[in-house]
């Protein structure tokens, strides 16, 4: 048996079978829902816990999840729903995918342990389109748990009743985004709405409604079960737990890691995936997903939590980690980012579906030999017009990137101005090499 | 979005359920508080037994949720998924956001035009394969990634992609 991958949500992860629910509940599982659904602690205490637990949401803002609980009307008649953020569709993160294929009945006792939280129903688990084989594991486990009387009309006997249900998505980066996912999910097409009102308030069917990421919600149980210290062992005081990264680019060992929050982003990359391939350095670090600002090489002793990344400029995101090594064109990797930004703008809002079809072309135009001197500052002033003028974050998403890469690399979009091209361009490269060989 | 599907004018025709859908297409239904949100699940449902959304799919669609055509066409087009033109029986999807290009998805992307002779949104003549770049999968980690149909297949190079092409008949 090897080393565990983690201590919390990979403790367990690589045990065989574990997606079958004699072996989750081997190790422990759903001990802790019943213990709750047994009748003897309120749902309001569990709200309790959750939040003295810090336990900020995985998916990318990094809410209190707690929090974000204890605003559900108290007194509302109408019906309450949880609803897990299974769109996992920000570039650089494969974590939830890996969580759900491996273990989904820790996903389910999170979605259970929430609903009972807040006394829903009825939960929903939206999973990208891509994910359909998913749909089918995590179905399977749902049908278990109802075979086991942990699903359905009396949860372990509690006479509180609770369905899980999957619904598949259909490729739309911004049903991410959790009122274009609650558009989604109600049969419209994946548009955000203005908030407030929040979705705690009024969400799915306009009815109060908990939305929360798969790594979060898979959080819950640990922290039910050993009690909202215990959960800080981990992390930073203001970012307490671990944290799932997911880290691509060309390290020695890309893939999923869960640290605790807090670990120098350089640990995470030197000690966990090997440092970088054979002859390669780094030159910029994407640490929470493509819609975050990079880090420059010289900023990799920042920590990963969510005030150090503030405090350097960017974010921590989803914990999507891109590693861009010195011989890749910085111009060259926005371009590709602004592009997807572009793809996957909703269409709804007209500086987020203007800007960044605008900025597209200006980048298409440094890339291609045609910039002009006066490109960069347009790029920045474009960036800047879309910055908090949108209704979701999308926009936002597509302008930062763009703002940091001109804040720490200016002297490579200068470089394509004054030469035409890229000072170095690893992909490029690879390219025309590739394309020299008859097929 | 780089095309501009338009609902055909005519009439589109009448197809039904076969026999062992219907009662999947009812338990889809009774998932939700209301018909509306089943559009997503019913319209992947005629998509696996058709393997399109052909006009007559998306009629059959609006009618099973109670819904205008027009409006599940917007739909349908909203999301890049749902395919509003037939797609060949392995339908290749290489991921080429910045993880993947990092590791060279712009290199095997060139390499499965020259191989199969066709583009983006192309299908090979003999109706085997579609080719068609996507946006991040969440195959980061063990990029180059790419999807035929709905499994994933990683950590892709020339090589694998041509023992990968070779199996699938």
């Amino acid at each position: 048996v090897s080393a565990p991958r983690g201590p919390l949500l990979f403790k367990d992860i690589d045990t065989p079978g574990l997606r079958a629910i004699e072996t989750y509940r081997s190790l422990g599982g759903y001990e802790s829902a019943k213990a709750w659904t047994g009748g003897k602690r309120a749902p309001e205490e569990l709200i309790d816990v959750v939040k003295a637990s810090g336990l900020r949401g995985r998916g990318g803002a990094g809410f209190p999840a707690g929090l974000k609980w204890s605003f559900v009307p108290k007194d509302s008649p109408k019906p309450r729903y949880v609803v897990c953020n299974a769109d996992e569709s920000e570039p650089g993160t494969c974590k939830d995918r890996e969580l759900m294929e491996k273990n989904p009945h820790l996903l389910l006792e999170g979605i259970l342990l929430a609903a009972y939280a807040i006394k829903a129903n009825t939960a929903y688990i939206y999973l990208r389109g891509e994910f359909e084989t998913l749909q089918r594991i995590v179905d399977r486990a749902i049908a278990e748990a109802r075979g086991a009387g942990l699903l359905g009309t009396s949860v372990a006997g509690s006479g509180w009743a609770l369905e899980i249900h999957t619904h598949l998505g259909a490729g739309a980066y911004i049903c991410g985004e959790e009122t274009a996912l609650l558009s989604s999910l109600e049969g419209y097409r994946g548009q955000p709405r203005l908030k407030p009102p929040f979705p705690a308030v009024e969400g799915l069917y306009a009815c109060p409604t908990v939305v929360n990421n798969v790594e979060t919600l898979m959080n819950v149980p640990h922290i039910a079960t050993h009690g909202a210290q215990w959960f800080r062992q981990w992390g930073t005081e203001k970012s307490p737990g671990t944290k799932i990264f997911s880290v691509s680019g060309p390290v020695k060992r890309p893939g999923n890691y869960e640290v605790p929050l807090g670990m120098p982003l350089a640990t995470l990359l030197e000690e966990h995936c090997g440092g970088m391939r054979d002859g390669m350095k780094i030159k910029a670090v994407i640490p929470g997903g493509s819609s975050v600002p990079l880090l420059p090489a010289s900023m990799l002793a920042t920590g990963l939590d969510f005030e150090s990344m503030a405090a350097a400029g960017t974010l921590l995101g989803s914990g999507g980690v891109i590693v861009i090594d010195e011989q890749t064109c910085i111009v060259d990797a926005l371009y590709n980012i602004t592009r997807f930004y572009e793809h996957e703008s909703c269409g709804k809002c007209t500086p987020c579906r203007e800007g960044t079809y605008w900025m597209s072309e200006v980048f298409e135009r440094l890339e291609t030999g045609h910039g002009r001197e006066r490109d960069i500052d347009l790029l920045w002033d474009v960036a800047d017009n879309i910055m908090g003028k949108s209704f979701c974050a999308l926009g936002d998403a597509a302008a930062m990137p763009v703002m940091g890469a001109i804040k720490h690399f200016r002297d490579e979009f200068e470089y394509h101005v004054t030469h035409k091209r890229c000072r170095v361009n690893r992909r490029r490269a690879e390219l025309d090499a590739a394309q020299a060989v008859p097929a | 979005m780089s095309h501009a599907p338009v609902l055909p004018a005519e009439p589109a025709e009448r197809l039904a359920w076969p026999a062992e859908l219907e009662a999947e297409v009812t338990r889809a239904l009774e998932r939700y508080p209301n018909q509306r949100s089943a559009v997503l699940p019913v319209l992947w449902i005629a998509q696996r037994h058709w393997g399109w959304i052909s006009p007559g799919a998306l009629r059959l669609v609006a009618e099973s949720v109670g819904l205008p055509e027009p409006e599940v066409f917007g739909i349908a087009t909203f999301y890049t998924m749902f395919n509003l033109k037939p797609v060949g029986r392995h339908h290749l999807q290489l991921c080429m956001t910045l993880s993947c290009s990092l590791m060279g998805a712009d290199r095997l992307f060139r390499h499965l035009e020259r191989k199969l002779g066709i583009g983006h949104g192309e299908t090979t003549a003999d109706g085997r394969f579609t080719l068609r770049r996507v946006e991040c999968l969440a195959g980061c980690g063990a990029a180059p990634c790419m999807q035929v149909n709905f499994d994933y297949h990683e950590n892709l190079d020339e090589a694998r992609l041509d023992a990968l092409l070779e199996k699938l008949k």
